[in-house]
């Protein structure tokens, strides 16, 4: 009911020109792929398409991803309360509210009296204006990191000790026991946790939260882009098309992931 | 080549000693086995020699090297363990090659070696399989594979075959002795099965509690197990102990008298080892293993109480006044559940020991 209805409401508004104010609020006119067609047209979309891809690239495939296993990889010979201090910190950024750690980010990078400016002593420096994605970027890794953290040191506790102690006495140093141990023995893993956590990047709205899309739009990612569109923008029915185009995107995704799991198996 | 350890201790987290000044010598050459139960310290041990863990005091030695303290790369010794521990994404011949590769073989070159380690193992055939599609005995001789074509000095195993189904542990182990034979490479075998250790090792170790109990070759420590722990450890079937006491002899008409033992009743002589070693009023364990039990007019009495068949005899367990005593019998010998025999051990076949620290009494 919760589901089924608005995504059926989302997918007719994808077929009118519904906009909130105007004639066409009164009277929308079904314009069949007209939405779709003109979507795939717009430089806006592709430009709000390439940042989300940028920022699924940078935050989770790369930052989230590597940052995540450096951390599991790094834990595990830690001693106990080290390793119970870090994955607290890093659980913590996870499971904060969004609205919180929006305004730790908006305080921490602010120009005026920004944390950052104050450690780095570059007052007046405004990291949100002057980069945005990159800014984003830096933000949702951190944000993230603590699923791929736990999901790889769940991994590496099941690599087989008795192997990486066979790599040891052939002579395997620490990165060879990596290449040739443990990264094949966690493939698997690696797999899952970066689908999981692009598809999670890709519809992530929390970036609204901090720069509503700005400066310019310079920070809408698609979700946030849509979002501009339909309600600061009125076309409901445009904004409808996009979403769908969006769900479909992700269902690709998903179905690619199934289908590499599957043949795993 | 000669492994020598002096003095090796291993401590883990602050209080538990798993080995405790653990000193011994294995020869060049030498099959050499490492038996007792979990927990006495025998995996880590061999673990100790291998470089997977670092002493915590003493010294490891191979050859005329000291290894205490070098990785376990550097040591030129190979292991196989327990779980074969052979790497599932890469096949039969990148696994026996992978050790090869890491030393910058060329790649031609481990090839030919793989292949030929292969087909001495009879892997042939599984060049381009993966581990995965091997039965456990295929899995098991690939990891000897691997080990082998390093040319090791020494070759560790961990209760290589406690994995195996009992056929194909027997074949294991028969071919096992076999290609260790051939090589000549000094190994360290460690297990819990004593039955194994027999058949393999030409010395033992028997440890307990992160010490050794005795080391011998299997004929001296299945004969003369050094205390009552080795005595109730090696054997099919254990031994008899029956706690005892020395007394005076009846004596002779010529009125001299030579010590006896009393066991439950039954007068024993002294054993010609333990002569001049007990007198009257020391306390003793008599051993004596089921197999040099026999019927007796006047032995000690006991009630037949299980028949386990074991082949070709039968171990019979009878219910006696003090604690029970085993036998074995001939195939279709077996007395009938309930009835009474007297048994007393076959002359020159009881062992005596120190009823307080249980070690050996005798004249070596």
């Amino acid at each position: 009911m919760f589901l089924i209805l608005p995504a059926l409401w989302t997918l007719y508004l994808g077929l009118t020109d519904y906009r909130l104010t105007g004639a066409a609020a009164a009277h929308p006119r079904i314009v069949g792929v007209d939405d779709y067609r003109q979507a795939l047209g717009d430089k806006d979309v592709r430009d709000a398409l390439g940042r989300t891809l940028l920022f699924v690239f940078g935050s989770a495939i790369v930052g989230q991803n590597l940052l995540g296993f450096l951390l599991a990889w790094s834990l595990r010979s830690a001693r106990a309360w080290v390793r119970a201090a870090v994955e607290t910190a890093v659980l913590l950024a996870w499971i904060l509210p969004g609205v919180v750690v929006a305004w730790l980010w908006i305080a921490f990078l602010k120009d005026q009296g920004g944390t950052l400016n104050a450690i780095l002593r570059t007052p007046g420096h405004d990291w949100w204006f002057e980069h945005p994605m990159g800014a984003l970027i830096v933000f949702n890794t951190w944000r993230g990191t603590a699923f791929s953290m736990m999901l790889f040191s769940a991994a590496l506790s099941n690599v087989p000790r008795s192997q990486l102690e066979s790599a040891r006495l052939a002579g395997a140093r620490g990165w060879q026991q990596l290449r040739d141990v443990v990264l094949p023995n966690i493939r698997g893993h690696i797999l899952t946790n970066t689908l999981l956590i692009s598809l999670w990047t890709f519809n992530d709205f929390t970036p609204y939260l901090i720069t509503k899309g700005e400066p310019h739009g310079a920070s809408a990612v698609l979700p946030v882009y849509i979002y501009l569109t339909a309600l600061p923008g009125g076309r409901l029915g445009f904004a409808g098309a996009l979403s769908l185009t969006m769900l479909l995107i992700n269902l690709l995704l998903a179905l690619a992931y199934v289908r590499i799991l599957r043949r795993r198996a | 080549m000669r492994v020598a350890l002096e003095a090796v201790t291993k401590v883990y987290d602050g209080d538990v000693r798993a080995l405790d000044e653990l000193s011994l010598e294995i020869a060049d050459g030498e099959f050499f086995v490492l038996l007792g139960p979990s927990g006495c310290g025998k995996t880590t041990l061999l673990r100790t020699i291998a470089g997977l863990e670092t002493a915590t005091s003493g010294t490891v030695r191979i050859g005329e090297r000291d290894v205490t303290r070098l990785p376990p790369g550097d040591r030129d010794v190979a292991m196989v363990f327990q779980d074969y521990a052979l790497f599932p994404h890469m096949t039969v011949a990148d696994n026996i090659a992978y050790p090869l590769r890491l030393k910058k073989v060329p790649r031609a070159e481990r090839r030919a070696k793989a292949a030929d380690t292969a087909a001495r193992l009879s892997l042939g055939p599984y060049l381009d399989h993966r581990p995965a599609q091997l039965s456990g005995g295929q899995q098991q001789r690939v990891a000897l594979a691997r080990a082998m074509a390093t040319r090791p000095t020494v070759f560790l195993l961990d209760e290589p075959l406690s994995n195996l189904d009992a056929r194909l542990r027997l074949e294991a182990r028969t071919f096992l002795k076999k290609l260790q034979h051939d090589l000549g490479v000094t190994t360290v075998f460690v297990t819990h099965d004593q039955a194994e250790a027999l058949a393999l090792a030409d010395r033992i170790a028997v440890m307990e509690d992160g010490r050794v109990r005795q080391i011998g070759t299997p004929r001296e420590v299945f004969q003369r197990p050094a205390n009552i722990f080795v005595a109730g450890f090696i054997g099919s079937t254990p031994m008899n102990l029956l706690e005892g006491e020395c007394v005076p002899g009846d004596g002779d008409p010529t009125g001299s008298w030579t010590d006896e033992i009393d066991v439950a009743g039954l007068r024993l002589p002294v054993p010609e080892e333990a002569t001049g070693l007990v007198g009257p009023g020391d306390k003793i364990i008599a051993g004596f293993r089921p197999e040099y039990v026999r019927e007796a007019e006047d032995g000690i009495e006991g009630r037949v109480e299980i028949v386990e068949n074991l082949g070709t005899t039968s171990l019979v367990t009878l219910a006696t006044t003090g604690p029970s005593v085993q036998l074995t019998v001939p195939e279709e010998r077996e007395p009938a559940i309930g009835t009474t025999l007297r048994v007393a051990p076959q002359p020159g076949r009881t062992l005596l020991y120190h009823a307080d620290d249980g070690d050996l009494i005798d004249d070596s």
